[in-house]
């Protein structure tokens, strides 16, 4: 049997002005040609002849794979390493610069949930136009509407425009929607970091149910582990715009989050590129230990520390720093958010360090995602998803397993008090 | 659910070319998107201004109205013997529907810009929805003219019937074209779309609205190089029987209008595969 979709050597090179997103301003094009005509002609003339070449470069690589009908396969890779390019490729939203790619059925797309939703149009004219961008067709939504409706759990609103909607039954009828189209082949961005945790299940219920029922081959963008090991069987992992390694799940999971524990342990973003709005920015992190060390890995019978510095720019809006704890998995293990203090709000830089205790984490990789947010109204002014990835190692000398010698199961492993008669 | 493979519908992705006629293809297979666009702008326009409808068929009215007074009867414009109201009132309902389509058409990418970065379609589908869009205000419009021509007594010849589609065809050719044109250039230079407003108002007045054409004397040809001259001086001819149709003038119009079309279309084939990477 031949593979349902076919990668070929494809690449694709940006010209680094435009991956920058600057645009120009014909204006200023005008005036540099009015000012210096000849210098203008002569530099257009040595790109043109190639004696000059334009700044480009290759955001992808060298990109081949085979993927066989009824696969699953997810991509994961770092912030930047090119999965999203590759999916864009894919979907055929920009062309690739070389390669070839072959696809055989019906290919549907979804980088968003909710593209082309139009605030003032009520639900179900929603449900139409996006079902339409999405490329469904209009006798197959009209067909299936009530499915829809139903899934999204919005019966009573669905004539209701969509800006009286709340977040979550936006969310909910985008990704109804989206989860009725039938294509041959998913290809599907990290659109699950959207809504509350139950219809996040709901979601994965119903792409589970599909992949194993009607056999449809996705490929799976992700940041979140544990949607990728319990949907995939096989991943491809991407560093720097190339293929790193293809194969088993869970071995490339381990890979893609051991080969980020080393230099994930202190991250300083640069100004430019601090996460944030005008409001907070956040300028590094990193796990400290009592003493005030960096560390790179964590004793599980050792206080440690999450250190957040970050700069508030402007007052009133009480940020709140927050940290969210999740096994290497996804699996939320847990949230903590500093306590009220009006002092956060003062403008500058501040420091907070949340100490989690000993004996609390199992031992294991966690991955600390790193938030700061006013809590009324609730705005999150940034949210850091990979902010801290580490492990935790047990102190062989401190502790006593007997004779049991593998990891003892569990997100976390607290030490409790027992009474004992 | 097996298929067989070789059944299936195979999406061969590679560098971009330029232009195939595959592309009108292409646009054919999506006409359900494209009905849907047009049918989301017609639906929110009408729902987001209060007098909704009433919008199309006031706006041309009341520049009708306007113009009488100032250019009819303060002015003294000369008409070409027909009333001064249904005169301009011809002019303005073509210029209307070519002007607000092509500013329309060059903002449109822009608009749209979140649903190109995130889905897949043929490009040309959003220009084109624009355009109908307008032809839908257009055709609303036209209701006054009808009511103009029943008060002032004018019946048209068959021959006027038959002209309009062959009209109306040229003015989107050239709102379309250069609007494609625009779109692909507002993209790149996002300063372009600030002085479109300016470029329009004063193609207005290089365009026989307002004026009969006849009042440029021995340099009227000039004026046949605005491919709107040919059309509204062959609306007023077919309607009001104010010249004889000028099928010299029309025909260089439909050319000046296709390769402008041409060029649209090829300019926006070449920029297209930019625009999810620069948008």
């Amino acid at each position: 049997m031949k593979p349902i979709i076919q990668v070929k050597n494809v690449g694709k090179k940006y010209d680094i002005k435009h991956y920058q997103g600057k645009y120009v301003a014909l204006r200023d094009v005008i005036m540099t040609i009015l000012q210096s005509p000849f210098k203008f002609m002569y530099k257009k003339a040595k790109v043109i002849t190639g004696r000059e070449t334009k700044e480009e470069f290759w955001a992808l690589k060298d990109i081949s794979f085979d993927v066989m009908a009824g696969e699953v396969i997810g991509i994961i890779g770092r912030n930047g390493a090119g999965k999203s390019t590759l999916l864009k490729i894919l979907t055929g939203i920009t062309p690739p610069s070389s390669g070839e790619i072959r696809m055989y059925g019906h290919v549907a797309s979804l980088l968003e949930v909710g593209t082309g939703f139009h605030p003032e149009l009520t639900g179900r004219e929603n449900m139409f136009l996006n079902g339409a961008i999405l490329g469904m067709k209009k006798k197959d939504i009209s067909e299936k509407f009530d499915q829809i409706v139903e899934f999204a759990g919005i019966e009573k609103f669905i004539d209701t425009p969509v800006k009286y909607y709340s977040s979550g039954m936006y969310v909910r009828l985008a990704f109804s929607v989206a989860a009725h189209m039938e294509p041959d082949i998913l290809l599907v961005d990290e659109v699950l970091a959207v809504g509350d945790a139950e219809f996040q299940k709901k979601c994965l219920g119903k792409m589970e149910e599909v992949t194993r029922k009607q056999g449809r081959t996705i490929l799976f963008v992700s940041h979140n582990m544990a949607a990728i090991q319990s949907l995939c069987k096989k991943c491809i992992l991407i560093e720097k715009g190339k293929i790193k390694m293809i194969g088993n799940t869970d071995e490339i999971v381990n890979q893609y989050l051991n080969s980020n524990v080393i230099d994930n342990i202190k991250k300083k973003w640069p100004v430019e590129k601090r996460p944030g709005n005008d409001i907070v920015s956040l300028i590094s992190t990193r796990l400290i230990s009592h003493e005030g060390e960096t560390l790179s890995y964590v004793y599980s019978n050792k206080e440690v520390g999450v250190e957040i510095v970050y700069e508030v720019k402007k007052s009133g809006y009480l940020p709140i720093p927050n940290i969210h704890i999740f096994t290497n998995k996804g699996d939320y293990a847990f949230i903590s958010h500093a306590d009220y203090n009006p002092d956060l709000d003062n403008l500058g830089i501040h420091k907070s360090v949340a100490w989690i205790p000993e004996n609390i984490l199992n031992n294991g990789t966690y991955i600390i995602g790193i938030a700061i947010s006013t809590m009324m109204p609730l705005q999150v002014h940034l949210y850091e998803h990979e902010a801290i990835i580490f492990q935790v190692i047990e102190d062989i000398n401190s502790v006593k397993k007997f004779d049991y010698n593998q990891r003892i199961p569990g997100i976390l492993r607290p030490k409790l008090k027992w009474d004992l008669e | 659910m097996e298929k067989n493979q070789t059944q299936l519908p195979i999406t061969i992705i590679r560098p971009k070319k330029t232009f195939s006629l595959n592309d009108f293809r292409e646009i054919w297979n999506y006409r359900e998107l494209l009905y849907f666009f047009t049918w989301r702008d017609l639906k929110v326009r009408y729902k987001q201004t209060f007098i909704g409808a009433a919008w199309a068929i006031l706006q041309p009215f009341i520049t009708m109205v306007v113009f009488t007074v100032f250019f009819g009867k303060l002015a003294q414009m000369p008409s070409d013997g027909v009333p001064y109201p249904i005169f301009v009132y011809v002019g303005l309902l073509f210029w209307q529907f070519f002007s607000s389509a092509l500013s329309e058409t060059s903002n449109t990418l822009i608009a749209n810009q979140s649903i190109i970065t995130k889905v897949y379609f043929p490009r040309l589908i959003l220009p084109l929805s624009a355009v109908l869009t307008k032809f839908v205000d257009f055709l609303i419009a036209s209701f006054i003219l009808i009511g103009l021509m029943f008060y002032y007594g004018y019946t048209p010849h068959l021959l006027g019937f038959l002209l309009i589609p062959i009209l109306l065809i040229i003015t989107f050719m050239a709102s379309v074209g250069s609007g494609l044109c625009l779109a692909s250039i507002n993209v790149k230079y996002r300063d372009v779309r600030y002085a479109l407003p300016f470029f329009i108002q004063i193609l207005l007045f290089i365009t026989p609205v307002i004026y009969p054409a006849s009042i440029a004397g021995k340099y009227s040809w000039v004026l046949a190089l605005n491919p709107m001259t040919g059309v509204i001086q062959s609306a007023r001819a077919a309607l009001l029987g104010t010249t004889p149709i000028n099928w010299l003038l029309l025909f260089i119009s439909f050319l000046v209008c296709l390769a402008i079309l041409s060029i649209g279309i090829f300019y926006f084939k070449k920029v297209e595969r930019y625009f999810a990477d620069i948008l």
